[in-house]
């Protein structure tokens, strides 16, 4: 959710942009053939718009968004066929359609999920298509009402339209950012991370689910209304045809998907040059603009996922996209010698604020080593380490650890003849001003790891899992930004595990910085966000998870050349 | 009663023939489906091609008119198969292993919904690609069985739908074989269950996925040329038979390729018994509405798994 002070930047931004097209569009745009396309780009990126309200802050996907506009379009032509309605009246009409068949579709198509909902949502439009071609509705052309042009929104001049396009973009904008900054719009967001906790949390994920759909088709319908007057020819394949859904999740998804702009950057970028091309080639290359669509979603997708909007705002803000914030920590051409050894090799690494991040490696490939550069018990050879904006190269420990950076041990360093609540206590002196004060930091601390109850126990008599807790707690009491975890995992049994997985999540979840090394995989893959692989001090692989153990350098690395012949997928 | 008893079984009887065409393409997507989990919004657009593959290769200068206008288009249906395999396996290699299978995580923008996005994206190229290359004039793979019939008392019976019937039958038996009882077969089946285990354990499962996709669009293909040789087809034909195929995947029982074999027949069955009721121009709005009905009634089909809505 934004702070109001934001959401009001929003709303000049869309009020200021609205005004300078208005100005440009209505000052420059000469011809009418630009303003028609123009009048499309618009029209296409509210359907977009519409979109994204349901499918990019839910996450239910629908791949039949054209049911809505097709029925927006109908409405105004069968209104103005045989009513005589004005559109002036259909179209506002068409919300009430559109939130109707929203509803009528939502209250059974709910119960899906998943691949299911994404196939009835399909089934939809293209029913209805065959049952407007059945009705004898092929092809309906608005009456021309020449006594009464504007009565019936038939302007002479096309700059009309695009004044009523435009206001209905950022109506459909106000209202994407009014649902972005509520309640509305942070349940949808809960429900696309996790339906069921959402539930559990008390959100009435059904009524949030069902009210979106019908705001979205609403929207779609009116936006399909004006589509309608504007190209007076209405055709069950142009408005209910799988090209239209297609259009309506592809300039999202181009864009970036649960954005306010996304949609927008979208219409603008591949509108036009759909338009464009089919006007050029059209008739050398008929479905030019289908191609154009096909090959845009492709790219988007294989090339930058997160689409534009996400994209260029990472390039500026350095957002990665597990992550929330800036670079916490940056590490470059770090090398460290022992002897003739070299046990870390030009390491570059970079870990955006708020993720959780993963190394792993052989024995000897230099994890362990790595760490004590960083927190500062070795100095190394070369290189630069800045955590949170700042230089901390050459810095002592405790310096490292002031900062904000806090660590375990692979070998757990515990006091044995202390107490648990003692020997976290000891990790609180370098925060807390009194004893006192340290006490509670401490015994919040193993609250979060959940180990309070054995906070008087003597830290000697504990289990791997209570130490390595223990540990965790210690570590945690400064409220550090950073937490790098040496093998917290190591020599823990299935059981045990689950629970250590558990904690760390949540230290990710409260905002804290993860990195972990460890020489096994298997727990890994499941808990990290970004994998790094060393060998050899050196940095071999780095990337999602399930791709960095398919790299075949990372199989040969832990299993041998013979094996990674066998075992790895072709390169990508 | 609106209709005859003569009606009903020449509806039925063409019910079964057209079915069992539907019932190839959907042992085809259900292989793709139950193996990699993955909705494949292109597998009209792959019988779409079959039937174009089909078609250039009996017609005009096509290689296999010296085989005559009997034989030629069921060795050009059945030649479909290899010609869409091969493009199959490169789109796979290329793109859609890059969003499907363990490796693909959840893409980021789209959720889990990146292989789908992208099989949409493939779906529109071919398509409008297909608008280009072959233009939008309805063609048909012309045979002189098209025109004729056989008739069994009241009952007509197109040749063309006879002999269709009876290479997609011995094709799904050929298919039910080799996934039942070759080592490749089983291979294919086994790496659907547990790709992320699989891996682990040193089977190629981006291969298996290949393979399945592959051959999943390859037969569909086959089906294509079959249909091809009684029905006219434009490139815009693919999306009337998509839903044909999930209808009958899902009621079949998604992921499992017996379950879509009859799920097929019966889709065929519903489409063609419904123009004794409906007009004939709703007969895939009543495949729709059958869709909609298993989807929400029966969510794993007749012969499918009971398993999450997921």
């Amino acid at each position: 959710m934004r702070t109001r002070a934001e959401a009001n930047r929003q709303r000049w931004a869309i009020l200021g942009v609205a005004v300078a097209v208005l100005v440009l569009s209505l000052v420059l745009l000469k011809s009418a053939y630009y303003q028609l396309v123009l009048t499309q780009v618009l029209l296409w990126a509210v359907l977009s718009l519409a979109w994204n309200i349901l499918c990019g802050y839910s996450g239910y996907f629908s791949f039949g968004h054209a049911g809505f506009w097709g029925l927006g379009a109908y409405t105004v032509a069968l209104g103005m066929m045989y009513f005589d309605l004005s559109p002036w009246i259909s179209i506002p009409f068409c919300a009430l359609v559109g939130a109707a068949a929203g509803a009528i579709i939502g209250y059974p198509t709910f119960r899906l999920r998943g691949h299911y909902f994404a196939l009835a949502m399909l089934a939809y439009p293209l029913a209805t298509l065959y049952v407007f071609q059945w009705l004898g509705y092929q092809e309906l052309t608005l009456p021309m009402k020449r006594e009464a042009p504007l009565l019936y929104m038939q302007f002479e001049d096309p700059r009309g339209y695009v004044v009523l396009a435009l206001g209905l973009l950022v109506v459909a904008l106000l209202i994407s950012l009014k649902v972005e900054n509520s309640r509305f719009g942070m349940s949808l967001m809960a429900i696309k991370q996790n339906e069921p906790a959402a539930e559990a949390a008390g959100i009435n994920t059904w009524r949030w689910k069902m009210l979106a759909l019908m705001l979205s088709g609403a929207l779609a319908a009116v936006a399909g209304g004006l589509y309608a007057v504007i190209l007076l020819v209405v055709t069950p394949e142009t408005v209910f045809g799988m090209l239209v859904s297609a259009q309506a999740l592809i300039l999202a998804l181009f864009g970036g998907v649960g954005s306010l702009w996304g949609p927008v950057i979208g219409a603008v970028v591949l509108v036009p040059l759909a338009e464009g091309l089919n006007a050029e080639l059209g008739d050398v290359l008929p479905g030019i603009q289908g191609v154009v669509y096909g090959v845009a979603i492709i790219a988007i997708i294989l090339l930058a996922p997160e689409g534009v909007y996400w994209r260029v705002l990472d390039r500026f803000s350095k957002r990665a996209p597990v992550s929330t914030g800036a670079d916490l920590l940056v590490l470059r051409d770090i090398g460290i010698s022992f002897g003739g050894l070299r046990a870390l090799d030009g390491i570059d690494l970079t870990l955006p604020e708020g993720g959780l991040y993963g190394i792993i490696g052989p024995n000897g490939a230099g994890k362990t080593t790595l760490f004590n550069v960083i927190n500062g018990f070795l100095d190394s050879d070369s290189g630069a380490i800045t955590f949170a904006g700042e230089p901390i190269t050459g810095l002592r420990p405790n310096q490292v650890c002031r900062r904000g950076v806090g660590r375990t041990f692979q070998v757990v360093r515990a006091f044995p003849r202390m107490s648990v609540l003692e020997n976290v206590i000891v990790g609180a002196f370098i925060a807390a001003p009194t004893d006192a004060v340290a006490r509670d930091m401490a015994l919040a601390a193993l609250e979060r790891v959940g180990l309070v109850d054995q906070a008087e126990k003597i830290a000697g008599g504990l289990t791997t899992r209570e130490l390595r807790l223990m540990e965790l707690a210690r570590a945690l009491v400064p409220h550090p930004r950073l937490m790098l975890l040496d093998e917290t995992l190591a020599g823990l049994g299935h059981d045990d595990l689950g629970g250590i997985l558990g904690v760390i999540r949540q230290l990710r979840a409260e905002g804290i910085t993860v990195l972990i090394i460890e020489h096994t995989m298997h727990a890994m893959v499941q808990l990290v966000d970004h994998f790094t692989v060393l060998d050899h001090g050196r940095l071999i692989a780095t990337g999602r998870p399930q791709d960095v153990v398919r790299d075949s350098r990372v199989i040969e690395a832990y299993l041998g050349k013979k094996w990674s012949d066998r075992v790895a997928v072709p390169a990508k | 009663m609106p209709f005859s008893e003569v009606d009903f079984l020449q509806a039925l009887a063409a019910g079964i023939l057209v079915g069992s065409a539907y019932a190839l393409m959907c042992i085809g997507l259900g292989i793709i489906f139950g193996s990699m989990n993955v909705i494949n919004f292109a597998q009209g657009d792959f019988l779409m091609l079959g039937m174009y593959a089909a078609f250039y290769l009996t017609a005009g200068y096509g290689v296999l008119a010296f085989l005559g206008p009997y034989a030629g288009p069921i060795a050009a249906a059945f030649l479909a198969g290899p010609v869409v395999f091969a493009l199959g396996w490169v789109l796979h290699r290329f793109i859609v292993s890059r969003v499907t299978g363990a490796g693909a995580a959840q893409t980021v923008g789209a959720g889990a919904y990146g292989q789908i996005i992208v099989t949409l994206g493939i779906s529109l190229i071919l398509q409008n690609g297909g608008l280009i290359l072959f233009g939008s004039t309805p063609v048909g793979v012309r045979t002189p069985l098209s025109r004729q019939s056989w008739e069994i008392g009241d009952i007509l019976l197109n040749q063309a739908r006879v002999v269709s019937f009876l290479v997609a039958v011995t094709l799904a038996a050929g298919m039910y074989l080799f996934l039942s009882h070759t080592r490749l077969g089983k291979g294919l089946r086994a790496a659907a269950d547990n790709p992320q285990a699989a891996i682990y354990m040193g089977i190629e499962v981006d291969r298996a996925h290949r393979l399945a996709w592959s051959i999943g669009v390859g037969i569909t293909a086959i089906a294509g040329g079959l249909v091809a040789t009684f029905q006219t087809f434009q490139p815009y034909v693919g999306f009337d038979f998509v839903i044909v195929m999930y209808a009958g995947v899902v009621l079949g029982g998604l992921g499992s390729n017996f379950g879509a074999f009859w799920g097929g027949l019966l889709i065929g069955i519903v489409q063609q018994m419904s123009t004794l009721v409906l007009p004939y121009q709703l007969q895939n709005t009543a495949i729709f509405v059958v869709f909609l009905l298993i989807i929400f009634l029966r969510p794993q089909g007749i012969f499918g798994r009971l398993s999450e809505r997921a």
